[in-house]
C-alpha cells in the first residue's frame, strides 16, 4: 500500500518538475539558465550578508566600534558586510534623538499599535467592539506617551526619529486622511455643481503635483501663510502635507467603490424615506468601503514608502538617520549596509501590507459568491 | 430648528476661527520673552561652527552668538532651542518666522541683505572661499584647475563666486551640486569630483573630520570676501539691536581683557568702559530693553570672542585656524566693536 | 410662519442644495481672503520682495546636467528650461525603459517554466516594496562605487565607465550628412506606404509577404547607401583623459544613470502586473482559437493576446507613466538637475520667491500631468472596442 502511494507521488512531482521545468528543450534550457542565475546571486548574497560579514566583532574577535575595526576593511577583499553599523545606531533607527532614559514610551506605543490596528484588519476577531474602542483610544494614548503631558516630560517633534516618524507620518496620515476622503469621494459624486467642482479641483490638483513638491511648499510657506506665533512645528507641517496628498489618492480608491454600488439600492433607500445622510451612511457607504479597501491599502502602501521623501525637507526619517550616520566618518562608507538594512524594513512592512490587501481581495470574492 | 442652530453655530466657529488666525503680530523680543527660549537658526553640522557633540550639546563659535543671546535675554546662555538648517532653506526658514535669528556660517550680501528680507547684524568670523584638493593630483593653485569637477552646495554664495571665478580665468569646470556638508564630503571622498569648494573655514573642519587629513590640501588662493555673521528678519530694529551687542559684547571683552575667569572681579575696575558693559553704571541695559547685567552674564556664561575662537576652531582644536584676519584690529586683524557708551 | 419659510428651505431639495452651496463658497472666499491678507502682510512686514521679475535676472549658478547651453549668465527663465527639459528628458527615458523592462517581467511571469516565473516575480516584489526614494540613493552609490577617474574602466577602447559617468564618442556631422539624415527618414515613409500597399495585396490574393524584413531592410540599407556615395560625412570625436577628466566626447552622468535605474526598475515592477493581468484577462478561449487555427505562437501573441490586452492594460499605464513622472522630482536627493532641483531650489534660495517658483513649479507638473492623461487618453480610445458601445 505504502509503496503505490510513494510512487504515485513520486509520479506527481516527476510530472509537476517535467510540466514546470523542462516540458521542452526551450524550457529545459531556461531552466540552467535560471539555476545558474539563482545560484550565482544567492551565494553571492548570502556570502556578503551572511557567511562572511561581520556583526558585532570582526573576525578577530574585536567588537566593531568604528569603520576601521571591519574585517572588509582589514583585509580587502575576502569579507562581506558590516553590520557593525547598524547595532551601533540602533536607537537611532527606532527612536531617533528620543532621550534614551524615555525610549520606553515608545516601546510601549510600539507594542500598543499592533493593538490598535487589529480591530480594523479582521472583521471577525473575538470582542472586535472592544478593540475598535481601543482604536478611537489609541491617539490620546500616544499623543501623551509620545509627546508627554502630566506625569511625563515633553518630548519635542524634533527629538523624534527613524522608524518612530516613518510610522508616525504613515500611520497618522492614513488615519486623518481616511475621514478626508470619504468626504472628498462623496464630495466628488454631489450632486451640487460647486461642492462637486470644488472636490475634484482638489483631488486633481494633489493627484497632478509630486508629493515633494507639496511638502516644500507645507515645510517653507505654511508659516508665511499663517501669522505670527501659530507656527506649526517641521513633523506636523510634513503631517498637513502627508495627509493631504493620502486622502486624494484615497478618495480616487473610494469613488471606485461608490461607482460599484448598484442604483437600485439608492432609489431603495429613497422609496423608504431616508434622508442622504441616511443612505450614505447605512447603505452606500459600508458596501462601498468593503468593495474599495484593497485599492485603498495599496495607496497606504504608496504613501509608506512616500513617508521616507521627508528627508529631503531635512526629517530624520528612517532613511534620514541611515544617511547620517553614513555622513559620520566613523562610519562613512558601509551604504550597502544601511541601505540593505532599511530596504528590508521597508519591505517587512509593505509586503505584509500587501498579503493583506490580497487576503482581502480573495475574501471578498468568496463572500460575494 | 435644530439644524438651522447647528449650522449657524458651526458656520459662526469657522469664522472664529479664520478671525483668529488672522490676529496678533508681536515683536519677536516679547516672542522669546513669552516663549521662554531663543529658537536659533544652526548649520546642520560644521564641526566648530555649530556642530552637536557626542553627547548632543550644540558648539562652536556660531552657536556661541545664539548663547550669547539667549544670556542676554534670559540670563541663561542655555535656553535655546537649535533649528538645524541646510543652505537651502535657511533664509526661508528664518523669513517664516520659525526662527528667530539664524547664526550659521552666512555671508553678508548686499542682496540678502535688501531683496531678502535679511538684516545682518555683524560679523563674527570673517572667511573667504577656497579649495580643497587631494595631494596626490600634484595641484598647487587654483589656476591650474581646468576641466576639474567641483563639489558645491547648492543655494550659497559660493556657487556663484565659483562661476565667476572660472569664468574670469578662462577655465571650464563640472559643478557636482550637493545638498549638505557631509554629502559633499561624501562625494568628494568616493572621487566624484577633484575639488571641495566652499569657505576656506568649512574645508578646514571637513578636512579635520577625514580619515587622512593629510592627505588634503587648501589651496592658498582665497577668491572671495566672505563675511559670515549672524542674522535676523527685517523690519525689527529692537530685537536686531539686542543680537548685534551681543556679539559685540563679547568682542568687546576680549578688547578690555574681560573673560569668564576674571569678569566677577573686573567689576571692581575703574575702567569706565568695563563698568558701563558689566552693568555696574545702570542704565544701557535698558536701552536695549534688558536688564543691566545682560553683558555680565554673556561674558560669564559664553566668555569673549577670544575664548569662544580658541576653544572651538583656534589652534589647540583638530580645526586649526589661526586668528589671522579675525583677530582684534589692535593685534593685526579686523575684528571691530563701536564704542560701548 | 416664519418657521415654515425655513422648513420650506431646508427639506425643500432644491433651495437647500443652493443653501448649501452659497455657503461653502462663501466659506471658501473668505478662508482664502484671510490667507491672502495674512501672506501680503507677513510678506512686507518681512520685507520680502515679491514679483515674476527675478526671472529676468541672470541665474549666476552653472548647470552641469543640461540639454541646452546654459551658463552663469543666462536667466533664471533659462535655468527653468533647462530644469524642465531635464525632468522630461527623464521621465521619457524612464517611462521607455520601464515599458520595455515591464512587459518583459510580465510576459516571464506567465512562463511556463517555474524558475522563471519565481525569479520574476521575486523581483516585482522586492522593487516595489521599497521607497523609489531609496532605490535611487542605492544605485546612485553603486554607481560612485565604480572606478575612480584616472583608472576608468575601458569598453572596446571606445566607451570609458567610471564614477563620473560613461564617457562615450560624439558625432561630429560634416557637410552632406543631412542628405543621410533625410533619405532616412524618406525610407521610412516610403515603408509605411509599401506596408499598406502590400497588406492590401495580401488581403486580395492571401500571399503573405515578409513586410517586416523586407521594411527593415530598406530602413536599415538605405541610409548606409547614401552614407557611402556622400562619402563618409561622419566622424567621432573620442573622449580623452587630459588633465581631472576626460576630453571630448559625450557623458552620460551618473545622476541621470541612477535617476533611470530608480525610476524605471522601480515603475516596472508596476507595469510588469498590469501587463500580466491583461494578458491573463484575454479569455482562454481566444488562445486556443486561435492555436487551432493553426497560428504560430509567436502570432498568437501578437495579432490576439496583445491587441485584446492592450485595452486592459493601457489605463493603469498611464497612471504609471504619470507617477514616474512624478517621481522623477526626486533628483534634489543625488544632485540630478531637474525642475524642483535647479529652478525650485537653487533659483527660490537665491532669489527667495517661494511663492512664485513653487507655483510655477506645480502649475508645470500639473500641465505634464494633463499632457499625458490626454495623449493616453486619446491612444485609449483607438485600441477601445469599436462600434460596441
Amino acid at each position: 500500500m505504502s509503496v503505490i502511494i510513494q510512487s504515485l507521488s513520486r509520479n506527481k512531482f516527476y510530472n509537476w518538475v517535467y510540466k514546470n521545468l523542462f516540458s521542452s528543450w526551450v524550457n529545459t534550457i531556461m531552466t540552467i539558465i535560471a539555476v545558474i542565475f539563482v545560484y550565482e546571486i544567492g551565494t553571492f548574497f548570502l556570502n556578503w550578508a551572511i557567511f562572511n560579514a561581520d556583526f558585532r566583532t570582526n573576525f578577530q574577535g574585536e567588537l566593531i566600534t568604528d569603520r576601521t575595526f571591519c574585517s572588509k576593511n582589514i583585509s580587502p577583499g575576502e569579507y562581506g558586510a558590516c553590520w557593525a553599523i547598524i547595532y551601533a545606531r540602533w536607537d537611532q533607527f527606532m527612536y531617533g534623538l528620543y532621550p534614551i532614559e524615555e525610549t520606553w514610551r515608545v516601546n510601549i506605543t510600539y507594542a500598543l499599535l499592533p493593538l490598535a490596528i487589529i480591530g480594523i484588519l479582521f472583521d471577525k476577531l473575538p470582542y472586535r467592539k472592544l478593540f475598535i474602542y481601543f482604536t478611537f483610544l489609541f491617539p490620546f494614548i500616544a499623543y501623551f506617551m509620545l509627546y508627554g503631558g502630566p506625569g511625563l516630560s515633553t518630548v519635542g517633534t524634533n527629538k523624534w526619529g527613524g522608524l518612530l516618524v516613518t510610522l508616525f507620518l504613515g500611520v497618522t496620515g492614513i488615519g486623518l486622511a481616511f475621514p478626508l476622503s470619504i468626504l472628498l469621494a462623496l464630495g466628488r459624486r454631489s450632486k451640487m455643481p460647486i461642492i462637486k467642482s470644488l472636490c475634484v479641483v482638489f483631488i486633481e490638483f494633489i493627484r497632478g503635483v509630486p508629493l515633494i513638491t507639496l511638502l516644500f511648499t507645507a515645510n517653507v510657506m505654511l508659516p508665511l501663510f499663517l501669522p505670527d506665533g501659530v507656527n506649526p512645528d517641521n513633523l506636523l507641517r510634513a503631517l498637513v502635507a502627508v495627509t493631504l496628498f493620502q486622502s486624494a489618492y484615497m478618495a480616487e480608491a473610494i469613488r471606485g467603490g461608490l461607482q460599484a454600488i448598484p442604483k437600485g439600492h439608492i432609489e431603495a433607500a429613497d422609496a423608504l424615506g431616508l434622508t442622504y445622510w441616511q443612505t450614505t451612511r447605512k447603505i452606500i457607504l459600508p458596501q462601498a468601503l468593503k468593495i474599495a479597501i484593497p485599492p485603498i491599502v495599496n495607496t497606504c502602501i504608496g504613501l509608506f514608502k512616500d513617508t521616507s521623501l521627508v528627508l529631503i525637507i531635512g526629517l530624520f526619517d528612517l532613511l534620514g538617520i541611515g544617511r547620517a550616520a553614513l555622513a559620520d566618518m566613523t562610519w562613512t562608507k558601509l551604504y550597502y549596509e544601511v541601505y540593505v538594512f532599511i530596504s528590508l524594513v521597508f519591505f517587512i512592512f509593505c509586503f505584509g501590507m500587501s498579503r493583506y490587501s490580497l487576503y482581502l481581495e480573495k475574501k471578498l470574492k468568496t463572500d460575494n459568491s | 430648528m435644530t439644524k438651522i442652530k447647528s449650522l449657524f453655530i458651526s458656520l459662526l466657529l469657522t469664522l472664529g476661527v479664520s478671525a483668529a488666525i488672522a490676529g496678533s503680530h508681536g515683536s519677536t523680543h516679547d516672542l522669546v520673552k513669552e516663549r521662554g527660549k531663543l529658537m536659533c537658526g544652526s548649520n546642520t553640522g560644521l564641526a566648530g561652527f555649530g556642530a552637536p557633540n557626542d553627547a548632543g550639546v550644540w558648539e562652536g563659535i556660531d552657536v556661541d552668538v545664539c548663547r550669547a543671546v539667549a544670556a542676554a535675554v534670559f540670563g541663561d546662555a542655555s535656553k535655546v532651542e537649535y533649528v538645524p538648517t541646510t543652505s537651502k532653506v535657511r533664509f526661508t526658514v528664518l523669513q517664516s518666522g520659525e526662527i528667530d535669528m539664524l547664526s550659521r556660517n552666512t555671508t553678508w550680501t548686499l542682496s540678502r541683505d535688501v531683496d531678502l528680507g535679511l538684516e545682518f547684524v555683524g560679523v563674527n568670523y570673517y572667511d573667504g572661499q577656497g579649495f580643497m584638493v587631494s595631494k596626490d593630483l600634484g595641484v598647487s593653485s587654483a589656476s591650474e584647475l581646468d576641466g576639474a569637477s567641483v563639489c558645491i552646495q547648492v543655494g550659497t554664495t559660493t556657487e556663484m563666486n565659483l562661476a565667476d571665478f572660472f569664468k574670469a580665468n578662462g577655465m571650464s569646470y563640472e559643478s557636482v551640486p550637493v545638498e549638505t556638508n557631509s554629502e559633499a564630503d561624501a562625494a568628494y571622498l568616493a572621487g566624484r569630483c577633484d575639488i571641495y569648494t566652499t569657505d576656506a573655514s568649512g574645508l578646514y573642519a571637513s578636512r579635520a573630520g577625514y580619515p587622512d587629513p593629510s592627505a588634503h590640501v587648501v589651496l592658498p588662493e582665497i577668491i572671495s570676501k566672505e563675511p559670515l555673521g549672524p542674522a535676523v528678519r527685517h523690519g525689527d530694529s529692537e530685537w536686531a539691536d539686542i543680537v548685534r551687542w551681543s556679539l559685540n559684547a563679547m568682542i568687546i571683552g576680549e578688547e578690555l581683557g574681560i573673560n569668564s575667569g576674571n569678569v566677577d572681579e573686573m567689576k571692581g575696575s575703574n575702567n569706565p568702559e568695563v563698568l558701563r558693559l558689566l552693568g555696574v553704571d545702570a542704565g544701557y541695559g535698558a536701552m536695549l530693553g534688558l536688564s543691566d547685567d545682560w553683558a555680565y552674564n554673556i561674558l560669564s556664561q559664553v566668555g569673549n570672542y577670544s575664548e569662544s575662537f580658541e576653544k572651538h576652531i583656534g589652534p589647540n582644536t583638530p580645526i586649526n585656524i589661526q586668528r589671522g584676519l579675525n583677530a582684534l584690529y589692535k593685534d593685526g586683524g579686523i575684528l571691530y566693536a563701536p564704542p560701548f557708551r | 410662519m416664519q418657521t415654515s419659510l425655513i422648513r420650506k428651505i431646508i427639506f425643500d431639495e432644491k433651495s437647500r442644495s443652493l443653501l448649501i452651496q452659497t455657503l461653502v463658497i462663501g466659506l471658501f472666499a473668505i478662508f482664502i481672503y484671510l490667507i491672502a491678507q495674512q501672506t501680503a502682510y507677513n510678506l512686507e512686514k518681512r520685507g520680502i520682495s515679491s514679483g515674476f521679475d527675478f526671472l529676468n535676472i541672470s541665474a549666476g549658478y552653472d548647470i552641469s546636467i543640461r540639454l541646452i547651453p546654459f551658463t552663469s549668465e543666462d536667466t533664471h527663465l533659462r535655468a527653468y528650461f533647462v530644469g524642465l527639459l531635464n525632468t522630461l528628458m527623464i521621465a521619457v527615458c524612464g517611462c521607455i525603459l520601464a515599458t520595455i523592462l515591464g512587459f518583459l517581467v510580465g510576459i516571464i511571469r506567465l512562463s511556463s517554466n517555474w524558475l522563471f516565473r519565481n525569479i520574476a516575480y521575486v523581483y516585482v516584489e522586492f522593487t516595489r516594496n521599497v521607497p523609489v526614494l531609496l532605490q535611487i540613493i542605492l544605485y546612485y552609490s553603486i554607481l560612485l562605487s565604480l572606478p575612480k577617474i584616472k583608472q576608468a574602466f575601458p569598453i572596446f577602447n571606445t566607451f570609458y565607465l567610471s564614477n563620473r559617468g560613461l564617457f562615450s564618442p560624439s558625432p561630429i556631422f560634416k557637410e552632406g550628412f543631412s542628405i543621410v539624415f533625410y533619405s532616412f527618414i524618406i525610407a521610412i515613409i516610403f515603408t509605411i506606404f509599401l506596408k499598406r500597399f502590400l497588406k492590401r495585396k495580401q488581403e486580395q490574393t492571401g500571399n503573405q509577404y515578409p513586410i517586416f524584413f523586407i521594411n527593415s531592410a530598406i530602413i536599415i540599407f538605405t541610409p548606409i547607401l547614401f552614407y557611402y556615395i556622400m562619402g563618409m560625412p561622419l566622424e567621432f570625436d573620442h573622449p580623452v583623459l587630459k588633465g581631472f577628466n576626460f576630453k571630448g566626447g559625450m557623458v552620460i552622468r551618473p545622476e541621470f544613470l541612477g535617476m533611470l535605474f530608480g525610476l524605471s526598475i522601480y515603475t516596472a515592477a508596476f507595469i510588469s502586473e498590469t501587463v500580466r493581468s491583461g494578458i491573463i484577462s484575454v479569455s482562454k478561449g481566444q488562445r486556443e482559437a486561435s492555436q487551432a487555427l493553426g497560428l504560430k505562437s509567436s502570432f498568437v501573441m501578437r495579432l490576439i493576446i496583445i491587441p485584446q490586452a492592450l485595452r486592459v492594460i493601457i489605463p493603469p499605464l498611464t497612471s504609471q507613466y504619470l507617477n514616474l513622472t512624478k517621481n522623477s522630482s526626486l533628483g534634489i536627493a543625488i544632485g540630478y538637475a531637474d525642475l524642483v532641483h535647479g529652478f525650485g531650489g537653487i533659483s527660490l534660495n537665491q532669489t527667495g520667491r517661494a511663492i512664485e517658483i513653487m507655483l510655477i513649479v506645480m502649475l508645470t507638473y500639473l500641465s505634464i500631468s494633463l499632457i499625458i492623461s490626454l495623449s493616453m487618453n486619446i491612444y485609449n480610445k483607438s485600441v477601445q472596442f469599436k462600434g460596441n458601445a
